[in-house]
């Protein structure tokens, strides 16, 4: 379609060519450039983790709309999906809760493509309990076994004698993910975990009840519900950018090879603190400065 | 003569076509629900590849996201069953009981008031029942009775139980109201009094009606999701009391579908979990018409 708009575009400068002859090497030019224009609009395809999943939308969205002339087609899947793609050519920005790893970077540069990693954001999860808890402080290892159904009760931890009711998310998403990885250390939450399916539903449930501890995303923290300090560090932007909170992982934009073009224009300025980083906040993340 | 044969064939042809439409349309819309059907098991069943059936059907743990996954359901349909069976013995009652009342206790004006607004109880939307159990029914139950969380079996049951109260109430009242006037006449003459005519010949004649009408409120119940998404708790274990929290069918794979890669096992996994869903409805579905053909009421004469 592209090609049929071009050569419409240069029969109408071949007949102005016809026309005024002095003008025309200055409208070829223009044609040239317009050429060169066209090929470089038009579509940039990302693909990966569903955590990175929101900042990819919610950028995109303010970006399309500034240039109306690119499209920008965005999926989820996984990094191992957003992977994938990057090594075998489908994307153009591959999204990924986790850095590329070596087996995938060996795969990656065998098919000729250098995967470029960009840090976009943070992720940073915060446990919550309801307002009235008397506890503030809880460590990662009272945290992994909470989560495992080993602590029953809030008197093991120094509270009052009234059941931990466990509040989880659902094992698909990005938050679980994390929780899974930096609380758990791959171990599995006890089955016996509530369900929640949002980090809004987790907040409504933790506000609802005394007993109830659960996690959401830095993002979704709200006055209904009261933040707990991990090994006595309180999770913020700060401590996530530092650091020193152990729950909270930086999340990444992978391009096969350095960017060009559209591409670079894209990543620019997501990480712009002054325009694409607002939306991470807006997303639910930490933003990077 | 010509002519009025001639209009006699238009009208004949015409006659042939609404018939085709209408054929259209029915087939149309089986076509879909079949496709539905077919495309369900299309993504369910590569699911089996990976774990047998009696794995899938009697596991008891869902990890469907760890490495190595876990795909077991049975804690999920104990407790599709769980409230279905609760939801039942709170809706079919109350239901079946002001089906009565309302087709022989009230005035016809009472009657005239009180079934659309029981029927309106079916038009609340699920959400807004789910929200209600969330947000005000959960703490309060926690409350009274001490509980570690009001997002439990209970709760999900009292709330299905709203749900099918009108689906059973309606088409129960639809079936007592219509029981022939003259076997009533006729046991009052007999000198029976109110209720007897009520318990020994309305009932009866009424029963296949009442019966069908229950079994599509529960499966109604089963089928429901928003409702068991948000105040079934959703704890992936096999409950041991009314206040346990639960995890039924609908609220795994409406929570988890969202983000399960496509085509992944996980995905497949949730499909599969919807064909066992969807057997259990279809189930329910062929009873309830298998009720309603077999022990069918017709006129006065089989009593």
């Amino acid at each position: 379609m592209i090609s049929a708009q071009l050569n419409l575009k240069s029969d109408k400068i071949t007949e102005e060519k016809m026309k005024i002859k002095g003008m025309a090497a200055p409208a070829f030019l223009v044609a040239a450039l317009f050429a060169a224009n066209m090929a470089w609009a038009g579509k940039i395809v990302i693909k990966g983790s569903t955590t990175v999943l929101p900042i990819a939308q919610k950028v995109s969205e303010a970006y399309m709309k500034q240039n109306p002339s690119i499209k920008i087609s965005i999926s989820g899947g996984g990094s191992g999906n957003g992977m994938k793609a990057l090594i075998d050519g489908s994307t153009d920005i591959a999204d990924s809760s986790r850095f590329i790893k070596g087996k995938e970077v060996s795969l990656a540069v065998k098919n000729g493509i250098y995967p470029v990693p960009f840090a976009v954001a943070y992720d940073c999860i915060v446990p919550v309990v309801h307002p009235t808890n008397a506890i503030v402080n809880i460590t990662m290892a009272q945290l992994k076994d909470i989560y495992m159904g080993k602590v029953k009760n809030w008197k093991e931890l120094g509270g009052p004698d009234r059941p931990v009711v466990v509040i989880s998310r659902d094992t698909s998403s990005g938050t679980y993910e994390v929780w899974h990885k930096k609380v758990m250390k791959k171990k599995r939450v006890y089955p016996g975990a509530l369900l929640q399916a949002s980090n809004g539903a987790v907040s409504q449930a933790v506000a609802k009840n005394k007993n109830a501890i659960g996690y959401i995303g830095i993002g979704y923290m709200s006055k209904d519900v009261k933040p707990l300090m991990v090994n006595r560090i309180v999770g913020s932007a700060a401590t996530t950018l530092n650091g020193t909170y152990p729950i909270s992982r930086p999340l990444f934009m992978f391009t096969p090879g350095w960017p060009k073009g559209e591409v670079l224009r894209f990543i620019n300025f997501l990480i712009n603190p002054e325009k694409g980083q607002k939306y991470v906040a807006e997303a639910g993340y930490v933003p990077l400065y | 003569m010509s002519k009025s044969s001639k209009t006699g064939k238009d009208r004949q042809n015409r006659e042939q076509i609404i018939r085709f439409l209408f054929f259209g349309v029915a087939l149309a819309s089986i076509t879909t629900l079949f496709l539905i059907a077919l495309f369900l098991f299309v993504e369910g069943i590569p699911i089996f590849k990976e774990v047998s059936v009696s794995d899938f059907v009697f596991g008891e743990y869902w990890y469907p996201t760890d490495d190595p996954p876990d795909f077991g359901i049975f804690p999920l349909i104990i407790a599709s069953i769980a409230v279905t069976v609760v939801s039942s013995a709170i809706s079919i009652p109350l239901g079946v009981l002001t089906a009565l009342y309302l087709a022989e206790g009230a005035s016809a004006r009472t009657r005239e008031w009180f079934k659309p607004v029981v029927e309106l109880l079916a038009a609340l939307p699920s959400v807004v029942i789910g929200f209600f159990g969330m947000v005000i029914v959960a703490p309060v139950l926690q409350e009274i009775l001490d509980i570690p969380t009001g997002l439990n079996l209970f709760n999900a049951s009292l709330m299905l139980a709203f749900m099918s109260i009108p689906t059973i109430c309606s088409l129960s009242e639809d079936a007592i109201f219509g029981v022939p006037g003259e076997l009533k006449e006729a046991s009052l003459a007999l000198g029976a009094t109110h209720w007897e005519t009520i318990s020994r010949v309305i009932l009866p004649a009424s029963i296949s009606g009442i019966c069908t009408a229950v079994i599509l409120g529960m499966s109604r119940a089963m089928g429901e999701t928003m409702v068991v998404l948000m105040v079934a708790g959703g704890a992936t274990m096999i409950p041991t009391s009314l206040f346990d929290p639960v995890r039924p069918m609908p609220a795994s794979i409406a929570a988890e579908m969202a983000e399960a890669p496509f085509q992944s096992e996980h995905y497949y996994a949730l499909f599969a979990i919807a064909i066992i869903l969807f057997l259990f409805t279809l189930a329910f579905n062929v009873i309830a018409e298998q009720f309603s053909h077999r022990y069918r009421q017709i006129g006065a004469a089989t009593l």
